[in-house]
């Protein structure tokens, strides 16, 4: 961190301290990647962490099934491109099972249920770390998570019992059964991940750039018309609009609203989320159920 | 102020933030990223619902920094919690730790990754007990650069002989810290903005920076690169492919010092000496690796090195000795007691070690050791000796805070127990010979 070297030279640094930390210190870890900004960032990490060797751990899909279409398309050029392996857990297929109950109504959503299946998952292949991209600006509760964040064998994350981190020694020791999720950009900002994406040339979904799209407005925010995963009201049919639009995460469709922009660029988008008045989460509904909605899902598990 | 900050030239200040209950630090920190724009309208919104429930008068800029349902309820800050801003100069990391007298580990915690540390004093009640902790804290972690915030000077009409006052009391005792630090003190009203961004036309006798310019210039890690070179190794890269056949590189990142291709090196614990052939990273080959980066290494000779190892420059040798005194802060309600084991991490190394003795505890208040003590309790700060099952290579922390410090680990529990700072490496001749290590 001397001044000689610049905060986007610090992060990527620190990143890839913890990655290689993570494939050190344990047996079977894995990297959750769903195609949004933040694991494209953290897997671009792993290779520059492990580089000229493959990355020493799978890439963890948790597929609700309402993906948009152009996620699933980067996600398999990536692989092939970083030649991952790729592991995926389906939503659907625990609703299938009975493992999950899907939610009903106009507001339902998978989000919530992806915490079952990731757990399935996780001890199904016996994964004993999971890499997240998950940052402490994103929201309140996550501002005291750590590096490595330690879950109970239930998956559970226990706000009261967080081991302290100091320097930059790392404790993932465990006991069987247990797990820890890992958080690379725990440090970075929307801003800093913006940046880095611009100056390492990174390539992102054309979601993330404008385009059009039809939408309907829906509590001040514009979900997508057009996967038709969003269960739309019959008075909310005679709404859709075509707009241009980007997204500013991509999740689950059904959960993740559009802003307008006009943003097409890189540049522009880091002009846009420089002015921007609005945190990238206010944009999901997920968070928006109550105060605490996010502190809630993580104690059940949630990334 | 424009957040367009230029990645090609803003660096980055860590700091902590440290303070008795209702001296003002969460509304400093809410002013500095109100001030900044690093507050959005969503989060805004959300604050202004919870001080209207609460029944607050205004909205509450310290809400803003309280993360967790328990805290929020009980109105209190209760760990570590990480904040971010920008300003066109610098981005900035802040360890907002609480003050209260229980919660040193905390405090502890948030400096171990700080450069600089704001202090807060209440102008009406200037230094107090809580004042001396901190500074002794953010000494003993050597943390570089403290500021000492005299805030709610409205409450004192800006009063230049009261500053002086305060002022007056703080030199008294820094002379007996046992790292020296920089200090530099600044006048404020976090509450009405005076001297945090802009400064205050209410204390012109005050000639200093206000605090967000000291804070985008301060020079910190100035002695870094011009220490002894350190690389402690984290993971062997041994690509399985014909294209990179023999490549065997060493990953980490430098911990101080700068390493060149063509150095001599040793690493230990083998003791070998060979010389650095390439410094590798995915955009290529670079000449040199420099502090705080991350790099794999790659060797002249076959030398068997492992995660745990260290690189140094050949003729800048570490210390090395299983049996060291070091500051432990004890993180944990079970006391520590003589003859207690654990796991200890240094650096990318693990040992398992016992605790002979515990040799004296400080009074933080006071700086005074109190030989003899039977036990740690928790937020207990003091000296122990310790034994490894294998050497340790290292250098004291007040030379070097990565091959300095180390935490314990419980052997049942897998909790982190303390944070430790080494002071030295013990002789043979002041070893009892009766303690045992059982593996
Ligand atoms: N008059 C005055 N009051 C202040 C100032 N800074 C903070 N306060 C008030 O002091 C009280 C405690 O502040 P808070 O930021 O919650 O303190 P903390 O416990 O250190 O985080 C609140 O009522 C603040 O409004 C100041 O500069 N002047």
């Amino acid at each position: 961190m001397s001044s000689s070297i610049t905060h986007l030279q610090y992060l990527e640094s620190e990143a890839i301290y913890i990655l290689r930390e993570t494939a050190a210190q344990f047996g079977k870890p894995a990297m959750l990647f769903s195609g949004g900004k933040d694991s494209i960032v953290m897997a671009w990490l792993a290779r520059k962490a492990f580089h000229p060797a493959h990355l020493p751990f799978p890439l963890l899909h948790i597929d609700t099934g309402h993906n948009f279409p152009e996620a699933i398309e980067y996600r398999d050029w990536f692989v092939k491109e970083v030649k991952a392996t790729l592991v995926v857990g389906s939503v659907q297929k625990s609703i299938d099972e009975g493992r999950a109950v899907e939610e009903k109504g106009h507001n339902a959503s998978r989000n919530k249920l992806q915490t079952v299946t990731l757990l399935d998952t996780i001890e199904q292949h016996e994964f004993d770390a999971c890499l997240g991209g998950g940052r402490r600006d994103e929201e309140k509760a996550r501002a005291k998570e750590r590096f490595f964040s330690h879950r109970d064998e239930f998956g559970q994350w226990d706000p009261k019992n967080q081991r302290p981190e100091l320097w930059n020694i790392f404790n993932g020791r465990k006991n069987f059964g247990e797990h820890f999720r890992v958080f690379p950009l725990s440090n970075w900002t929307e801003m800093d991940v913006w940046q880095y994406i611009r100056q390492e040339n990174i390539p992102l979904p054309n979601l993330y750039f404008s385009h059009q799209r039809r939408v309907i407005e829906r509590h001040g925010q514009f979900l997508d018309a057009e996967t038709g995963f969003v269960q739309l009201l019959d008075e909310e049919k005679s709404r859709i609009k075509e707009m241009t639009v980007r997204f500013r995460t991509v999740g689950d469709a059904t959960c993740t609203g559009a802003v307008l922009s006009d943003a097409s660029t890189i540049d522009d988008v880091v002009a846009e989320v420089a002015a921007a008045r609005q945190t990238e989460r206010g944009t999901r509904a997920d968070d928006r159920r109550s105060e605490t909605a996010m502190e809630d899902r993580k104690k059940e598990g949630y990334f | 102020m424009d957040l367009l900050v230029n990645p090609t030239e803003s660096s980055l200040l860590r700091f902590t933030t440290a303070g008795s209950v209702d001296d003002g630090k969460s509304t400093l920190i809410g002013r500095l990223l109100y001030d900044s724009k690093s507050i959005f309208e969503d989060q805004l919104l959300a604050v202004e619902e919870s001080s209207k429930r609460r029944g607050d008068e205004h909205v509450n800029l310290a809400l803003l920094t309280d993360g967790l349902r328990a805290e929020r309820e009980q109105g209190i800050t209760i760990d570590v919690a990480y904040r971010y801003f920008a300003t066109p100069k610098r981005k900035f990391i802040i360890a907002d730790t609480p003050g209260h007298i229980q919660y040193t580990r905390n405090m502890v915690t948030g400096a171990s990754t700080a450069d600089l540390a704001i202090i807060l004093v209440d102008a009406r009640h200037g230094v107090v007990e809580q004042t001396r902790r901190h500074t002794f804290l953010a000494s003993l972690l050597r943390i570089e650069q403290i500021v000492l915030a005299i805030n709610k000077m409205d409450l004192v009409e800006f009063s230049e002989a009261r500053y002086n006052e305060i002022l007056a009391d703080f030199e008294q005792f820094r002379g007996s810290l046992e790292n020296k630090v920089n200090v530099t003190v600044i006048p404020m009203s976090a509450l009405n903005g005076d001297n945090v961004v802009d400064r205050s036309a209410n204390m012109p006798w005050f000639t200093g920076k206000p605090l967000l310019e000291h804070l985008e210039s301060v020079q910190v890690h100035v002695g870094e690169s011009e220490g002894t070179a350190r690389f402690p190794v984290q993971w062997v890269i041994r690509p399985q492919s014909d294209e990179y056949h023999d490549f065997r590189g060493f990953a980490g990142r430098v911990a101080s010092g700068t390493f060149k291709v063509g150095d001599e090196v040793t690493a230990y614990p083998a003791g070998m000496n060979t010389r650095i052939t390439g410094i590798h990273t995915l955009e290529g080959a670079k000449e040199e690796a420099i502090p705080s980066l991350s790099y794999s290494i790659t060797l002249a000779n076959e030398i068997d090195i492992s995660r745990g190892d260290l690189i140094t420059k050949a003729d800048e040798p570490p210390q090395h000795s299983p049996h060291i005194d070091a500051m432990i802060c004890w993180f944990t309600e079970k006391p520590l007691k003589p003859r207690g084991k654990f796991y200890l991490r240094h650096t990318t190394r693990t040992v398992r070690a016992s605790v002979p003795d515990l040799l004296y505890k400080v009074n933080i208040s006071t700086m005074e050791r109190v030989p003899g003590p039977t036990e740690f309790g928790l937020n207990d700060i003091g000296c122990i000796r310790l034994r490894c099952a294998s050497p340790l290579f290292f250098d004291p922390y007040n030379t070097n805070r990565t091959t300095g410090s180390f935490i314990l680990v419980d052997e049942q529990t897998n909790n982190t127990v303390a944070a430790g700072m080494i002071l030295r490496a013990v002789g043979d001749e002041s070893i009892k010979s009766t303690d045992e290590f059982a593996i």
